[in-house]
């Protein structure tokens, strides 16, 4: 992971150092000098805010604990005693818990903005497919969490997230009831989804490591899809991007804050604020908001076992989608049928987001079927096809040229 | 700024598919109430927070527990704000079940500040027998618990409105329509606005009283339910005005860092572009 360092050990400490482990050598070279496509736009600031997230989901997550009790008796207590009694508990919890909602808010820009620029083609694929299993470790992390506060919406979706393995023939109970560590949602099921949230942010951390060093391998990709081809083409990560991605930052937490200080509980459920009770079912279960388009998938296939299959093929397919897109030409930008599609994609995933959200009957039924069906036809058929299909636009020759066409379109010559 | 403008789009997407709650089969929207703890600078009027916790003593708590609120927090910065005196005095007017002690006995003896607020029932079973088969919910999180309206955008701008909730029931009883007074439960009345069906099994607990609050309020359903449900916002959410007030500072430091690197961040591009 070197290679693009000059650094030199100034003194004569930092040569002895330096010749022991030559980790400045790294942050020189990985992190200040690394050389980064000039013309990145602010959808490629989300990296940098993803980053930051976890770090504040760790960082009030870890004090959280020392307060929290997992136990079915105390949980919801323990919750209210952050709320009540410890000092700023209330900033710590209503930052992890919207902290979650803006993680998965930056995730999504994130992902589209991998889509859309075709991030995931080669040679970059292992890096989009490892971020597919960031994200499959979120969602994870995130419904951990959101069952301790044991709350009836904590409890219920417990049971109708973990009821999905039940449909697996011939072991689903047995799978079940070891996922329960009882025959029932309680107090081991709780203690173990305590320890596993404590844990999974940790192999999160791991996984974001080889995302990062399997981005420097590669580079950045870049709105052009144009590869770097020369030094005119790039800047040193620091300070040019440093900078850019502070002011992203900046103006996210804004919107994180707007959310934290001022609508606490608007992205989640009023009923969680009522202990667990499991001889009470609420009217509606429903996930939280970032879980919904995969809901209302499960949801549009009428048989248990093809709902859940659904369910998972609809993230698991994102494995492929490297392989999936026939174009040779990466950048959304240059591919006008392709944006289309992609933004109609976009329309249909947050459409399925709002049908998660209602109650699975009458009319809904049918959109979401409807919608189910395209969200996989976009992948399977849409995607393979417009890929041999469409005349893509001319590329720029180089990012540079790119750059210099924005400024002043009459300083190019023309092709 | 295309940023600002992505942002926002994020933010729209986030509330089209967020908070889609269902409202339960009927559910009537609640009554809105100007209460003055609304909005981004709102605070709780110190006067009927005091009110509030008069009429929950007096007409509430003799069936619904309060169990998340310590007498003590009643002196808190951002309560009802009684003295520590007034504490004292309230807390003693409660009998607090203590022990065991040295011999093994459990016994009673007055409210002190630090004792969480005793619940009326000893357990949940004892508070359903007593109540027809269901037990009165804990208050200490009612507000925040129950929605009065729905709807995503509606939530967004006016909050979940349950405070509005509790003031809507409490105010709300009727006389059964004609065409639902065949299918009337045993024991229970007819409220619009009650959240789980519109058949209700709390009579309706207030009237309008002849003696005015010490404060010179006159003491009518209206009044006492507007500051029950304002002391109930309080007891859910206890930390609101250091919440709403921290908040705001954060916003314009943010703000004012946000600018600032904006323009070292476009000064240092200049060269570069």
């Amino acid at each position: 992971m070197s290679g693009h360092s000059t650094y030199q050990p100034k003194n004569a400490f930092m040569k002895w150092f330096h010749s022991r482990l030559p980790i400045m050598d790294m942050v020189q070279g990985q992190l200040l000098d690394f050389p980064t496509p000039r013309n990145l736009n602010y959808w490629w600031t989300f990296g940098g805010i993803l980053a930051i997230m976890l770090v504040v989901q760790i960082v009030t997550g870890i004090v959280l604990a020392m307060h929290y009790t997992p136990h079915v008796d105390f949980a919801f207590a323990s919750v209210e005693h952050i709320m009540r009694n410890v000092n700023y508990g209330w900033l710590l919890r209503y930052m992890h818990a919207n902290g979650a909602s803006m993680f998965f808010v930056a995730v999504y820009i994130h992902m589209f903005r991998g889509m859309y620029y075709g991030s995931y083609k080669a040679p970059r694929e292992i890096l989009w497919m490892i971020g597919v299993i960031i994200y499959l470790l979120m969602m994870a992390t995130a419904f951990m969490g959101y069952v301790l506060p044991w709350g009836q919406m904590s409890f219920w979706g417990a049971k109708v997230i973990t009821n999905l393995f039940s449909a697996i023939p011939f072991f689903g109970e047995a799978i079940t009831t070891w996922l329960w560590g009882a025959f029932a949602i309680d107090n081991p099921t709780l203690n173990r989804f305590f320890s596993l949230h404590y844990l999974l942010p940790f192999v999160l951390a791991a996984m974001i490591g080889l995302h990062v060093w399997a981005l420097h391998v590669s580079g950045n990709g870049n709105p052009t899809g144009v590869e770097v081809k020369s030094g005119q083409d790039t800047l040193p990560f620091h300070p040019y991007y440093t900078m850019k991605d502070s002011f992203a930052i900046a103006v996210f937490l804004l919107v994180f804050a707007a959310f934290l200080f001022f609508g606490p509980n608007y992205l989640g459920h009023a009923i969680n604020y009522q202990e667990a009770n499991p001889l009470q079912t609420p009217a509606h279960i429903v996930p939280e908001w970032y879980y919904l388009p995969f809901y209302a998938i499960l949801r549009a296939i009428p048989d248990k076992l093809g709902g859940v299959i659904a369910m998972f093929s609809s993230i698991l397919i994102l494995l492929a989608l490297p392989w999936l897109d026939t174009s040779r030409v990466r950048s959304g930008s240059y591919r006008p049928r392709f944006k289309q599609f992609f933004w109609i994609f976009v329309i249909v995933c947050v459409a399925l987001g709002y049908l998660g959200s209602k109650p699975a009957e009458g009319a809904y039924v049918i959109w979401s079927r409807i919608l189910t069906a395209y969200y996989f036809l976009h992948f399977l058929v849409i995607l393979p096809v417009i890929g041999l299909l469409e005349s893509p636009k001319p590329l720029p020759p180089s990012i540079a040229d790119a750059v210099l066409a924005k400024k002043n379109p009459a300083a190019v010559p023309a092709e | 700024m295309k940023m600002l403008k992505s942002l926002t789009i994020a933010g729209t997407v986030l509330a089209a598919i967020a908070g889609g709650a269902n409202a339960a089969e009927g559910q009537k929207s609640a009554k809105d109430v100007a209460f003055s703890f609304e909005g981004p600078f709102g605070h709780f009027n110190r006067a009927q927070l005091q009110r509030g916790y008069k009429v929950y003593k007096d007409t509430c708590a003799g069936c619904h527990s309060l169990k998340l609120v310590s007498f003590r927090n009643l002196a808190d910065h951002g309560g009802p704000e009684f003295s520590e005196e007034q504490v004292k005095a309230l807390a003693t007017t409660f009998t607090v079940q203590d022990g065991p002690n040295a011999e093994g006995e459990m016994f009673d003896r007055p409210g002190v500040p630090s004792d969480r607020m005793p619940s009326p029932f000893a357990n949940e079973a004892a508070a359903a027998a007593a109540n027809g088969g269901a037990a009165p919910p804990d208050l200490s999180l009612i507000t925040k618990s129950r929605a009065g309206w729905y709807g995503t955008f509606n939530q967004l701008v006016n909050g979940i409105g349950g405070p509005e909730y509790v003031y809507s029931v409490l105010t709300g009883y009727e006389d059964v329509p004609d065409e639902l007074k065949a299918e009337q439960p045993e024991g229970k009345g007819y409220n619009p606005y009650f959240a789980s069906g519109h058949w209700i099994g709390m009579p309706a607990p207030l009237t309008d009283d002849a003696d005015p609050f010490d404060d010179g309020t006159p003491a009518t359903i209206d009044q006492k339910a507007q500051d029950i449900a304002a002391f109930l916002a309080w007891t859910a959410e206890p930390k609101m005005e250091e919440r709403k007030q921290t908040g705001f500072m954060v916003m314009v430091y943010l703000a004012i860092l946000s600018v600032l690197l904006y323009l070292v961040k476009k000064k240092l591009w200049a060269k570069v572009h």
